[in-house]
Formats: structure tokens, sequence, C-alpha cells
């Protein structure tokens, strides 16, 4: 069924749909569609859960943890300074292995205050050992959040999932979303089956339900002769994640005739690039738009890879998508001071760095704090990059666009 | 007639088991066995905890002193996970998953509650979910080793707040924290003291009975950081409560009026009773600079004055003049 | 470090860091300096001990009042509070 929704609305409505108990959120713009689209599903008695207004983004964070670890299914959104606040609790959520689902709506980091995209509050958040899926446009979003609740709460998993769209570019603009019939979506996230581990002895599901045989304690002190071998496990479990978001992908491509690229990175006219742009979200749609554009005026050299999964890094699927390309560009959406690059440019460079493909890399960095990315930019990003392969000489040096001198 | 049969009482063993690595003397392990021992099913109950040394003694990986399902998150937000908790079995019992909504019991230091907890819990108690919160006041943070908090009382020393030649000590009164909770309006708050554990337990009780918020502010005095002697935790818990530098009382939301229990109502009765302020300062080395090298009548009777003033407002609160 | 390398890796433990043995295990009786002696024959059986023990470690089995001295701190409450001086503190040897 084909709706006019915008992101926001999009996230809100596959939230709606997934079987989910409760959703704990403090409204922050660009995110706060989607809060006020659940609080009204809950109202209108639309969607079955307890949602939760919290007085901070810490505390909404904080509400989910509870709620997840008693073995309901969650969800929360928010953007920049809320993710930022929520940064101490997230790596809490990952280490209890919490299978939990969270919107983000990207947006420029505080200071000075800004409301429009860019991607470093997510980026900053790379590390926590949540899954980060990074959506081009509403579809997607609708799509991937729907998959988030198969992905986390796999028993192989058990790891949070960040579901990120474009402030304002994706959140606030509509377009056409094809969604699911509501007994579709049930039958395919159906409802969560909390885990079992074994202790003293006993199997028994990974809660706080006092109705289990053995009560669990969560969040121990954990010291030096455990915390490695507990943070190793995270490790594995977002190894195992690769497989499972794959399986997931194609699984929902069946049910819904959609599939985005293998499920870590979309390719556009790679076949006979020369050159590539590797981007993350509602960027990929211009460069699309520059690469028809350059086609019909007889250049098919450019191609695009698209990371859609950003975390786990698709660190095997990049060198074989860039085989035979002579020069990369690497869109950065988000600073990164005093590094050498941006972090997508970082972890494409190392990325190939062990493989046989090496191609000229460039780094650029554009569009902080929403500054537009019109295709001129793209444009003059491609030829800068022609001119790199051509002179033979790498830059190594991280280029700004659309930013004044 | 009490539900409290000591005898039959005694012959269980702690949900906060033996094991635990709490100090010697320390008052947190009382509170703890007599809050869970006021649990009306023990197979029913989930424990929420702050950040804390009583956090950490009780869960030092591999090893766990709770016999009930109990989870630590951090330190400022042990209000907001319980809130979470509770929503999830609501959902969980709707859809058939469990039989019943289980008791949640929170417990909290002072740094967690007064000071850097105070926003998720205020939130929380707005929002009127279904938990007994404990705060266990030891006065300070005594799990980082003895730090000044918002409940530290004037005139203490702590780590943060020394005795020297200019400073004699915090500088500062406490926050009212009771009043603070009391004033949302819709929670069961109360205070206690483990000296008198009859009233705790009954206090315990009515908080988990209670359906919404509840509140109870238990001192719990710390032989480290308080420097007394181990064996002395609750005669200093009582001297608190004679003294009236820590009176015991409730505020039912219902009828929104305070009232004083009874080991403080016979103080209201009868003044007399009311002991110096100096008996309990003598029995504790944070206040040794008080009474050495010379006696600081001033420092002590400012002290003084803070406690007559709190209780004086308490009397009138609980319209007693 | 080397005990450290003696106990189970990651594939052994269980996984979110849910602790896999009871405290009860942990003897904190080590602590002790001085242990609680009751005096049986003094002993009122009023329990006060038992409800100000820090520790769990006064056992009431309703017929008699004993220290479980796997996990007396020896802090001395007890003794302290015992209303008829049931309880001496004894020096550990």
């Amino acid at each position: 069924m084909m709706l006019a929704l915008n992101g926001d609305e999009a996230v809100a409505y596959a939230v709606k749909q997934s079987n989910v108990d409760v959703i704990a959120a403090f409204p922050i713009t660009p995110q706060t569609i989607i809060v006020e689209k659940l609080s009204e599903y809950v109202a209108n008695g639309e969607l079955k859960a307890y949602y939760a207004c919290a007085e901070s983004e810490h505390s909404a964070i904080s509400m989910i943890v509870g709620a997840s670890a008693a073995g309901a299914r969650t969800f929360t959104a928010t953007s920049a300074n809320g993710l930022a606040l929520m940064h101490e609790i997230l790596y809490i959520v990952s280490s209890l292995r919490l299978p939990v689902v969270m919107a983000i709506v990207n947006r420029a980091l505080s200071g000075p205050i800004n409301i429009h995209t860019d991607h470093g509050d997510s980026m900053a958040e790379r590390d926590a050992c949540w899954i980060q899926i990074y959506c081009e446009d509403a579809q997607e979003a609708y799509d991937t959040v729907i998959q988030a609740f198969r992905i986390g709460e796999n028993h192989k998993v058990l790891l949070p999932v960040m579901v990120m769209l474009d402030g304002f570019l994706i959140s606030h603009t509509t377009q056409n979303v094809d969604v699911l019939e509501d007994e579709k979506v049930s039958n395919f996230v159906k409802h969560r089956i909390p885990a079992e581990i074994e202790v003293f002895g006993k199997k028994v599901p990974l809660t706080l339900n006092p109705e289990n045989e053995v009560p669990l304690t969560f969040g121990p002190l954990d010291l030096w002769d455990y915390y490695f071998e507990h943070k190793r496990q995270q490790e594995d479990a977002m190894e195992k994640s690769r497989e499972v978001i794959r399986k997931v992908h194609d699984e929902y491509a069946k049910i819904s005739g959609r599939s985005y690229g293998n499920g870590f990175i979309e390719t556009y006219n790679m076949d006979s690039a020369e050159y590539a742009f590797i981007c993350l979200s509602s960027t990929a749609g211009t460069v699309k738009s520059l690469i028809d554009k350059l086609i019909s005026k007889g250049d098919d050299k450019l191609g695009l890879v698209r990371i859609r999964t950003f975390r786990p890094f698709p660190y095997e699927e990049l060198p074989k998508a860039l085989e035979g390309v002579k020069g990369v560009a690497v869109l950065d959406r988000s600073g990164a001071f005093g590094a050498m690059g941006g972090p997508v440019y970082n972890e494409v460079r190392s990325a190939l760095y062990d493989s046989d493909v090496h191609p000229f890399i460039n780094g650029y960095i554009y569009g902080l704090g929403g500054r537009d990315m019109t295709m001129e930019m793209l444009k003059s990003i491609y030829d800068d990059l022609v001119e790199t392969v051509k002179s033979g000489k790498p830059k190594r040096k991280i280029e700004f666009v659309g930013v004044r001198e | 007639m009490s539900w409290i049969n000591l005898r039959e009482l005694a012959k269980k063993r702690s949900l906060f088991t033996s094991g635990h690595r709490l100090c010697a003397g320390c008052a947190a392990g009382i509170i703890g066995r007599l809050v869970m021992h006021s649990v009306p099913d023990p197979k029913h109950v989930v424990v929420v905890h702050a950040t804390g040394c009583w956090e950490v003694a009780g869960t030092i990986f591999p090893y766990t002193a709770w016999a009930v399902p109990w989870i630590h998150n951090a330190f400022e937000n042990a209000a907001a996970t319980a809130s979470g908790v509770e929503l999830a079995f609501k959902a969980l019992k709707d859809k058939g998953v469990v039989k019943k909504v289980p008791d949640i019991i929170v417990f909290g230091g002072d740094g967690g509650t007064v000071d850097i907890g105070l926003q998720s819990l205020s939130g929380a108690i707005e929002r009127g979910h279904n938990f007994l919160y404990v705060l266990y006041d030891n006065n300070a943070y005594m799990n980082t080793g003895i730090q000044r908090s918002g409940a530290t009382p004037r005139y203490a020393w702590t780590t943060t707040s020394q005795v020297g030649k200019v400073i004699p000590g915090k500088l500062e009164a406490r926050k009212p924290i009771a009043n603070i909770i009391a004033a949302h309006g819709n929670a069961y708050v109360a205070t206690a003291s483990p000296a008198y554990w009859r009233d705790l337990m009954e206090k315990a009780r009515k908080g988990i009975e209670y359906k919404g918020p509840a509140f109870i502010h238990a001192i719990s005095p710390c032989c480290r950081g308080w420097r007394f002697p181990p064996n002395m935790t609750i005669r200093v818990a009582k001297l608190a409560v004679e003294t009236c530098a820590f009176p015991l009382w409730e505020y039912d939301p219902e009828t929104r009026e305070y009232k004083l229990s009874p080991p403080s109502l016979a103080i209201a009765k009868n003044p007399k009773l009311k002991k110096p302020i100096e008996e309990y300062l003598k029995l504790q080395g944070r206040f040794a600079h008080l009474f050495k090298p010379e006696k600081r009548e001033d420092l002590i009777a400012r002290i003084q004055e803070d406690v007559d003033k709190e209780w004086n407002q308490l009397l009138e609160l609980c319209g007693i003049t | 470090m080397s005990e450290d390398l003696a106990k189970p890796g990651w594939k052994q433990i269980p996984i979110a860091g849910v602790p896999f043995k009871k405290a009860t295990e942990y003897h904190t009786g080590d602590w002790r300096t001085f242990k609680p002696v009751i005096d049986q024959s003094k002993c009122t059986k009023c329990l006060t001990c038992w409800i100000f023990c820090p520790d769990d470690s006064i056992v009431w089995d309703g017929n008699t009042v004993q220290v479980d001295y796997r996990y007396c701190k020896g802090c001395g409450i007890c003794a302290e509070m015992c209303p008829v001086k049931a309880i001496t503190m004894v020096k550990e040897e």
C-alpha cells in the first residue's frame, strides 16, 4: 500500500507494525514527528504498547534498558545532543546484550547549536557496539526499522541496532512509501523471544522475569579478570551479526520485493566505473542523479558505493566492489578534528590496505550543519578525483567541500 | 496486629545474601535485609540498584549476593531503569507472558539519589510509576572514598570538604530530599532509621503496597566515612533520631498530610527527650574538629540551629505547634 | 596475572555479564579479627542480633541463636546491641 509519508512518519509506521511493547523517548528536532506519531498511535489504540515520556534522553534510554532487560521489545528515537546525552548508557545497552532498536534522525551536534543534518552524532557512537544502518530515504528507513528488530533479537546477535536517516532531508520530506500489510510485518517480526543462558546449572531466559527458574543479576561490577572476556563476546556477536543482517535483508526482500544491495553496501553503475564515490545516506540520491546526468552526456566512468551498514563495517564487500577502480572519493558528513580524514574515509582506507585493490583515495568532508551538497559540488569532487588519478599523486589531505574560505 | 512475627521471620535467610562485601558494620547491609524481609512475595520482586558501594559490594563478578532478579544500570538512572522495568512487566502481563507485575524496589545512595540521580527520580515520580525507592543515605560519596554530597551535613569532614585552618568542613546544609520528593504530591514518602527496625519494615511494606511511587529516606551510618567503630552503627542511627538530626515521619499522598512516626512523636510530645546534637556529633570522627584542639561552641551551636529549624518546620508540617 | 589466565575464557562464561556464582560461595569470615561468642545460658532469644546483623550471619532455627562464622565479619553490632550482654567479642587466634 502506497502512503505519502515523511521519513519520521515512515519510522513510526514501521514501529507501529512491529509488536513493540515499550517506547520511551524525549522529543528533539528533527526526531519529533516520530514520537508524536507514536503517541498518537498509542492514544488511538492502534499501537498496544506503553509509551513513556522521559524527562531526558538519558532517562529515555535508561528506561529502555530496564524494559528490555525485563524481556520487552523496545524502541526509542533521538538526534544529536539527545544521542550524546545517551552516550554513557549506549555502552551499557550493548554490554547487557539488549536488542534495543533506536532511530537516529541525524543532526549536527552542538555547538554552536544547529538543528540540521550531518552524521557527527551517530559517528561519535560508532564504537558503542551498536549495529549501525544508514538509510537513503524514507522507504529504506521504514524497511530497515522492521529488519532491525529481527537482527538485534536474533540469538546469535543480541545487540542493539541504530537506524539512521538524515534530518529534514529525509525526516521531514514526504515521499511515497510502500508499506506492507500489518499482518505481513507482524509475521515477519513476530514477538521477542528472549535468549536462554546457562547459569547455576539451569537454562534460563536472559531476562529479569522473577518467574524464571533462577533469578539473574544484570550489571555487576566486572573487574580486570572478566571485563575483557565480556568485551570479546560482544565482538564475537558483532561478527556473527553479518550473516544475520544479510539473511534478514534477503528474507525481507522476499516479502516486500525491496532490497538494498546486499544489505551492507549498495552499488550504482559500478560495472563500467573507473571512479567511485563512497557515501552514506541521502547524499547517495544526489550522487545517483549526477551519475545519470554524466551517462546521458556519454560519461559512464563514475559509479557509487553506498555504505548502508557501517557497523559491522563491510570490510570484505568493499574491496570487491571497488575492483578495477582507479580513484575513490570518500564523502564524510562529519568532521574528525586532527585525524587523517573522516570516519568513513579511515575505515575505507583501512579495509583496502590488505586487499589487492589500491585505488587513489581522496577524502572530502561536506554538509556539516545541514550545508547543501549540490550536483555542482559533486561534479567538482569528480573533477578533482580524476585530476588526482591523472597526476598520479595521492592527496592524503582532507578537502572541505562547500565551506567558504 | 503487625505482620511482623520476628520468631518466624528470623528463620528465613535474606534475599540479599551473606557473602556480600560491604564493610563490617555497614548499615546498608542491615537496611537491605530489613527491606527485603518486608517484601510480601519473595517470588515476585525485582531489585534495581544505582551505582554505589552497596551495588558494587553485592555483585563482584562472578559472584552475586542477590537471590532475586536484580539490575544495575548506571549511577544517575536507577529510577528511570525501574520505570522501564515496570512498563515492561505491564506490557508482558497484558500479553500473558508473565502472570503478574512484580514489586519493584530501588536502592540508591545519597550520591545517586540526592545529587546525580535527582532528575531521573523526579521524572519517574512525576510519571507515577509503581515502585519503592529506598535511599540509603550515608551522607557522602562513600564508594569513591568519602567525598561530599548534597546530603552531607554542615561542618562534616569529607575528602572534598576538608577541614583546614580556613574552612571547618562542609559549609553548607544538606538538601531536604524527602521533602523534595513529598512536594511532588503523588508519592508515599517516609524517613527511617535501621535502629527503629520495625518502623522501617512497616514503612517498607507500606511503600511496596502503595499503588504508585514510594520513597523511603533511610539514614545509613557509615563507620568508615563517619569515623566511628563498626559496632556503633545502630547506636549512631538511634542518636540521629533522638537528637532530631534525622526525625522519623511519613507523608501520605492521599490526604497530603505529614505525620510524625512514634519515636519522633514521643519527642514532639515531650521536648525534654530531645537530646542535644552534641551527643550525636561527638561519636563521629568526621566532626572531631568541633571538639579538638578546642571545642568550637559556635559551630556546634550553628548545627543545633539547623536541627532546630528543620525540626520546628517539620512540627509545623505535621500540624504540631 | 597467571591466576587470571587460569580463569574461564570468553567462550565458557555466560553472556551479558551475568554472574555465575553465588556470593555465599565467598566466605567473608576471613575478614574477622574479633569473633562474637554467644553465651547460650544468657541468651533470651530476643533476636536483636539477628535484626541488626549486616551480613545475615545470625542463624535462628527456632530453638537457638548461632553465628554463621563463614560470613561474620566481626563488626560487633550484635554484642553492642544485645540487651542482656550475652555476646562477647573474642580476639581470633
